[in-house]
C-alpha cells in the first residue's frame, strides 16, 4: 500500500461484506418462503424480506464503489485522500442510514409518514430522511475524491470513475421526485433504477476493472486507456435509451418499443468489449502477479457480466418477446446472473485485491477464495438456468394458456426447491468468501517471487 | 521488449469517432432492416403511406446534404494547408446547408402533421418519423459540431467534425431510397 489514507476502503469493505451476507441470508430465506409459503409470514412478510434483500445488495455494492474509489484515487492521483475524517463521516451516515431502513422495514415504523415511514416504490422504498442521508454521503464523497483528484495526477481511469461517481449521485435524485401519475411515476423511477444498472454503473465497472488489469497484468496505461474509452462509449450509447426497454408496458407512447428494443440490443456491446479486455490483457500481460484469486474474480466478473447482462438480458428484451416474458421468473433468472456477474464479482475482486495489501500480508486463503469463487458462481448459474425454464413454464402457461397466476405457481415447486439448492451454494460460497479474506491463515499457494515477469526479471507486488 | 504493431494505429482520426460511427451506423442499419422486414407484412399500406412523402423535397435534400458533404472535405484539405479562413469559409458553407436541410425537412415534417399524420398513424410513418427525426437531430449536433470546430481551426478538430459529418451524411443516403424511393 503506497498510501495510507488508502486503508479508508477497508472500513467500506467490512461493512459491505457484512451487508453482503445480510442480503444472501435474506435470498436465502425467500427460496424458502417460494416452497414454504408460510414460512415467517407474520414476522417478516415476503415483501419485506425482498426489500431487504435487494436493498442490501445495492447499500453494500455502493459501499464496495465508495470503498473502490478510496482505495484507487490515492493510487491514479498519485496523493492521499484529501480528508480522511470526511470519508469515516461518510461511512458513518450510510451506517445509521441503513440500520433505519432494516428497523422501519421490519417494524413497519411511521406508516404512511412521508419523512419517516417506508414509501412503496419498489427499490426506492427508502424513507425519506433516509434518502437525504443517501444524498449527504453522496456529496461528501464526492467533494473528497473530487479534491482529490484535482490536486492530483488525473488518468482516464480516475477520470471514467468519477464521472460515473457523479452521475450516480445525479440520477439519485430522481428518487426524490414522486409524480402522482403512475406512468410518469415509473418513467423517473427507471431513471434512478436503470440508467444506475445500465448506464453510470457500467462506468465505475469499467474503471474499476480496468485499474485491476492495470494491477493484475501489467500491460501499459495507454492500452487499457483506449479499451476504457471504448467501453464507455459504447456503454452509454446503448444504455440511455436503452432505457426505452422499461417503457412498453407502463403508458409511454409505443415508438419506445421500437426505440428500446434497438438500443438496448446494443447494450452487449459493452459487456462484450469488457470480457474481451480482461482477456485480452491476461494475454498481453508481462506479469505474473501471485494474487490469483484477484484474477479469477476479474475474469469471473467480466464473462457472468457478459452472460448475465448481456445474453439473458438479450433474451427478453426486444419487445416481441417482452410481451410475453414480462415479469416472469425469466425476469429474476436475468437479475440475479446480471447483479452477480457485473456487479458483485466486481466488489468482490476488488476486495480479494486490496484485502491483502492493506493488511501488508501475503494473498493468504487464496485456494479457499477461489473455491468460493467456483462454489457461489456455479449457485448462481445454476440458479440461473433453473428461473430460466422455470420462467419458460410460466411464460408459455401464464401468458400463453392464460391460465390463472396462482395455478402456474402451484406447477413450478420443483424449480423452486432447485433454486433453494443453488441459494444454499451461494450463501456457502459467501461464507467461504468473507472467512478467506477476513480471517488470517498460513496457507500460501506460491512462495517464490512477488511478481516475477514472463521475460524474467522480478519486482516487487503493488 | 518490442509490441506488434496494433491494426488500430493507422487509423485516421480519433478511435473513439470511429466507435462512434459504428454504432450510428448499425443502429440506422438495423432500424431500415427492420423497416423492410415489416413492409413485407403489409406492401400496400406502406406503398400508399410512402405517396404522401415529399419525394422531390427529400432529393433535393440529398443533394444539399452531399454538397455540404464536399464543402466538409475541402474544409480538411484547407486547414491541412494551414489556411485557416478558407477552411472555416468552408465549415460554415457545410453547415449552412445544413440549415436548409432541416429547413426543407421541416417543411415536410408540418405538411404530414397538417394531413393528421404523426408516428403513431402506422408502422411505417412510426419508422419514418424515428428514422428521420433520430437523423435530423443528427444533422442539428452535426452543425454544432462543425461551427465549434470552425472557431479556432485545427486539423485534428476539423477532421472529426468532417468525419461525423460524412457519417451524418451517408446515413441520408441509405435512408433517402429505402423510405422515399423503394417501390
Amino acid at each position: 500500500m503506497k498510501y495510507h489514507t488508502q486503508r479508508i476502503a477497508m472500513a467500506y469493505f467490512v461493512t459491505a461484506m457484512a451487508l453482503f451476507a445480510v442480503q444472501v441470508t435474506m435470498g436465502l430465506i425467500m427460496g424458502w418462503i417460494y416452497v414454504s409459503p408460510n414460512f415467517l409470514s407474520e414476522l417478516l412478510p415476503f415483501n419485506i424480506a425482498r426489500m431487504l434483500h435487494s436493498n442490501s445488495l445495492i447499500v453494500w455494492l455502493l459501499l464496495g464503489f465508495f470503498g473502490s474509489a478510496y482505495y484507487m484515487i490515492p493510487e491514479e492521483a498519485e496523493r492521499e485522500i484529501y480528508s480522511p475524517k470526511l470519508a469515516y463521516l461518510q461511512l458513518g451516515i450510510l451506517i445509521l442510514g441503513t440500520a433505519g431502513v432494516v428497523v422501519t422495514y421490519l417494524f413497519d415504523l411511521f406508516q404512511g409518514n412521508w419523512l419517516l415511514g417506508k414509501q412503496g416504490r419498489e427499490f426506492l422504498e427508502q424513507p425519506t430522511w433516509v434518502k437525504i442521508g443517501i444524498t449527504v454521503a453522496a456529496l461528501i464523497f464526492l467533494y473528497n475524491v473530487t479534491m482529490t483528484v484535482l490536486q492530483g495526477r488525473k488518468t482516464a481511469i480516475s477520470n471514467v470513475l468519477l464521472l460515473g461517481l457523479w452521475a450516480l449521485a445525479l440520477l439519485w435524485l430522481f428518487a426524490f421526485y414522486n409524480p402522482s401519475n403512475l406512468v410518469l411515476d415509473k418513467q423517473y423511477w427507471w431513471w434512478v433504477v436503470h440508467l444506475w444498472v445500465e448506464g453510470v454503473w457500467e462506468l465505475i465497472m469499467a474503471s474499476i476493472l480496468a485499474f485491476l488489469m492495470l494491477k493484475l497484468t501489467g500491460v501499459d496505461r495507454e492500452v487499457v486507456e483506449k479499451w476504457l474509452y471504448v467501453i464507455v462509449a459504447t456503454a452509454l450509447f446503448s444504455g440511455i435509451l436503452g432505457t426505452g426497454h422499461h417503457y412498453y408496458w407502463i403508458g409511454l407512447p409505443a415508438y419506445w418499443q421500437w426505440i428500446g428494443s434497438i438500443f438496448s440490443s446494443f447494450e452487449i456491446v459493452p459487456f462484450f468489449a469488457m470480457m474481451s479486455f480482461a482477456f485480452v490483457m491476461v494475454w498481453k500481460g508481462r506479469r505474473d502477479h501471485p494474487n490469483k484469486a484477484a484474477l479469477l474474480w476479474s475474469l469471473g466478473c467480466s464473462v457472468l457480466a457478459f452472460f448475465g447482462g448481456g445474453v439473458w438480458g438479450f433474451l427478453h428484451t426486444l419487445h416481441g418477446v417482452n410481451y410475453y416474458t414480462h415479469g416472469t421468473q425469466i425476469t429474476a433468472a436475468h437479475g440475479h446472473l446480471a447483479f452477480y456477474g457485473a456487479y458483485v464479482c466486481l466488489i468482490l475482486a476488488i476486495i480479494t485485491y486490496a484485502m491483502p495489501i492493506m493488511r501488508n500480508r501475503d494473498p493468504y486463503n487464496q485456494v479457499l477464495n477461489m473455491a468460493s469463487f467456483w462454489l457461489m458462481s456455479g449457485g448462481m448459474l445454476f440458479m440461473t438456468f433453473v428461473l430460466t425454464f422455470a420462467g419458460t413454464i410460466q411464460t408459455h402457461l401464464q401468458r400463453v394458456e392464460g391460465n390463472y397466476y396462482m395455478d402456474v405457481q402451484d406447477a413450478l415447486p420443483l424449480f423452486y426447491w432447485m433454486r433453494f439448492g443453488a441459494g444454499v451454494a451461494v450463501v456457502l460460497g459467501a461464507v467461504l468468501f468473507i472467512w478467506s479474506v477476513m480471517v488470517p491463515r498460513r496457507e500460501v499457494v506460491t512462495a517464490g517471487p512477488v511478481q516475477s515477469h514472463k521475460d524474467g526479471h522480478i519486482e516487487a507486488a503493488e | 521488449m518490442s509490441q506488434p504493431r496494433s491494426p488500430l494505429a493507422d487509423l485516421p482520426g480519433e478511435l473513439i469517432m470511429w466507435v462512434l460511427i459504428v454504432s450510428e451506423l448499425a443502429v440506422f442499419c438495423v432500424c431500415l432492416l427492420i423497416l423492410l422486414v415489416l413492409r413485407l407484412g403489409d406492401p400496400a399500406l406502406f406503398a400508399q403511406s410512402q405517396d404522401q412523402l415529399h419525394r422531390a423535397a427529400a432529393g433535393i435534400n440529398t443533394v444539399v446534404l452531399v454538397s455540404s458533404g464536399y464543402g466538409a472535405a475541402r474544409a480538411v484539405a484547407a486547414i491541412r494547408q494551414g489556411a485557416e479562413a478558407p477552411a472555416r469559409r468552408w465549415l460554415l458553407g457545410a453547415a449552412g446547408l445544413g440549415v436548409i436541410f432541416l429547413g426543407l425537412k421541416s417543411v415536410e415534417y408540418a405538411d404530414a402533421i397538417s394531413k393528421g399524420i404523426g408516428v403513431e398513424t402506422n408502422a411505417f410513418f412510426t419508422f419514418y418519423f424515428l428514422l428521420t427525426g433520430f437523423h435530423a437531430a443528427h444533422v442539428a449536433a452535426g452543425m454544432v459540431i462543425l461551427l465549434l470546430v470552425a472557431i479556432r481551426p485545427q486539423p485534428d478538430g476539423v477532421q472529426a467534425g468532417a468525419q461525423f459529418w460524412h457519417m451524418v451524411d451517408l446515413v441520408w443516403v441509405l435512408l433517402f431510397p429505402i423510405i422515399y424511393l423503394l417501390q
